[in-house]
């Protein structure tokens, strides 16, 4: 258990620029906090999470949103706030802006887990641009794999996706934008 | 109040990005199409972000104690800051793209000279804000280009849009006490700087999208110094209901 906890820690920190800064024994109670718009994604797995350290007994975590207006953040906030409470921890949230999140910090395994849930995973930064324009069939469809996919819509049902149909088993799928 | 120019100059931006996000909001449920509908809310709910973060930051520069919310909902319409062109109705489809494109273009510029600002806070809220609204022109663009090199009625429909907000983008350059005091300090931007950018930019579009770019001599202004259109009173009063009916109310 204990293997898979550091496993996931130095994941964390290989995705970012610069690196989170997470006590591991927070980690559980982080785990347990989930996005509440994709409920498979743990907070750890989004990289909203800039820092977790306790310091004279007292939690202090820093969280970035995803976009500027994304009103799962508010939420989320208060998650977090529940969840150390719940473990007898006071604890400070602060919301951070800058370093500006980026979707390099979504972890593998929540890319993985992303996919299962319907969501394409983010494509590179180029390669975005060209499905967004509808210039280039590069998105796998979640359902099928066949990336033989089209863009229905550049704004999908949250800010952080846009709406694609595969061609070939015609179902809609969402895809998460790439943000750099 | 500590300083003052500051706050009015975070808010002569923010309110330009309020203003839109509630005429983009009165939308919600009456787009054209599903994706329209959901593109117009979705661009709304970036601007709205983006306010919350400069609201926040006056707030904690005026000093006194008030909220984000005390800014976006109990000011009186003297003090709102934006400029004529985002409190313009949605007249129909074509009004909603054009008055988005011509501010989202500006927008942009904006925000990448903001990104240079001293004020560490500014330069943060611009770097999370610029991806967003590079999604924002990229959407209007493609609208107004579409709609231009469309039907004959979508051509005449676009062109009547821009021929009529064109009036308000001059505006956009206009530059207050506030907007000189922070400039000097390094703060603020110099929008005077890519005016002519800016109308290159715009004017390459409306070619490419088969539309006339308007020749206009004279301007209409007057929102950045709080002199507004017919139009805001009424913004207003759908914006402020809640808090002006239930004061102090939360959800
Ligand atoms: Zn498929």
């Amino acid at each position: 258990m204990r293997g898979d906890l550091e496993g996931c820690l130095a994941q964390i920190i290989m995705t970012e620029t610069k690196p989170a800064n997470i006590a591991p024994h927070l980690i559980p109670i982080l785990e347990q906090v989930s996005d509440p718009e994709i409920p498979v994604l743990t907070v750890l797995d989004l990289g909203v999470i800039r820092e977790a350290i306790e310091e004279d007994g007292v939690i202090k975590v820093k969280l970035t949103p995803t976009y500027s207006g994304c009103p799962a953040m508010d939420v989320i906030g208060d998650d977090l706030r529940a969840a150390f409470v719940k473990e007898g921890k006071e604890v400070e949230v602060e919301l951070v802006l800058s370093p500006a999140w980026s979707t390099d910090w979504i972890s593998e395994a929540g890319l993985q887990k992303m996919e299962t849930y319907g969501i394409a995973r983010p494509l590179s930064e180029s390669a975005d641009k060209d499905v967004l324009l509808g210039n280039a069939k590069k998105v796998k469809c979640t359902n099928c794999g066949s990336t033989n996919t089209h863009l229905v819509s550049q704004f999908g049902s949250t800010a952080c996706k846009a709406l694609f149909k595969c061609d070939d088993c015609q179902e809609p799928f969402d895809y998460f934008k790439c943000l750099k | 109040m500590n300083n003052e120019n500051l706050y009015n100059y975070i808010l002569s931006i923010a309110d330009n990005s309020l203003i839109l996000a509630q005429r983009l909001g009165e939308l919600c449920g009456h787009g054209p199409t599903l994706e329209t509908d959901i593109a117009g809310t979705n661009i709304s709910l970036d601007l709205i972000g983006q306010t919350r973060s400069y609201y926040q930051y006056a707030a904690k520069i005026q000093g006194e104690g008030k909220t984000e919310d005390d800014i976006a909902f109990l000011r009186l319409e003297r003090d709102y800051k934006n400029v004529l062109l985002v409190e313009q109705p949605n007249t129909h489809f074509g009004y909603v793209m054009g008055r988005q494109y011509l501010f989202d273009v500006f927008h942009l510029m904006l925000m990448n000279e903001l990104l240079k600002s001293k004020d560490d806070t500014l330069a943060a809220i611009a770097k999370k804000g610029i991806k967003e609204v590079s999604y924002h022109k990229r959407f209007s663009g493609d609208w107004v280009k579409r709609l231009g090199d469309g039907t004959e009625e979508s051509n005449q429909k676009m062109q009547e849009a821009i021929d009529d907000l064109w009036t308000y983008t001059d505006e956009l350059f206009d530059l207050t006490e506030a907007d000189k005091a922070m400039i000097a300090e390094g703060v603020g931007v110099d929008t005077s700087k890519f005016k002519e950018q800016y109308y290159t930019e715009v004017s390459d579009l409306l070619k490419e999208a088969n539309l006339e770019v308007p020749e206009r001599k004279y301007f209409t202004r007057g929102g950045k110094k709080g002199t507004h259109s017919e139009y805001m009173g009424y913004i207003l009063s759908d914006l402020q209901y809640m808090q002006r009916t239930y004061p102090n109310m939360e959800w």
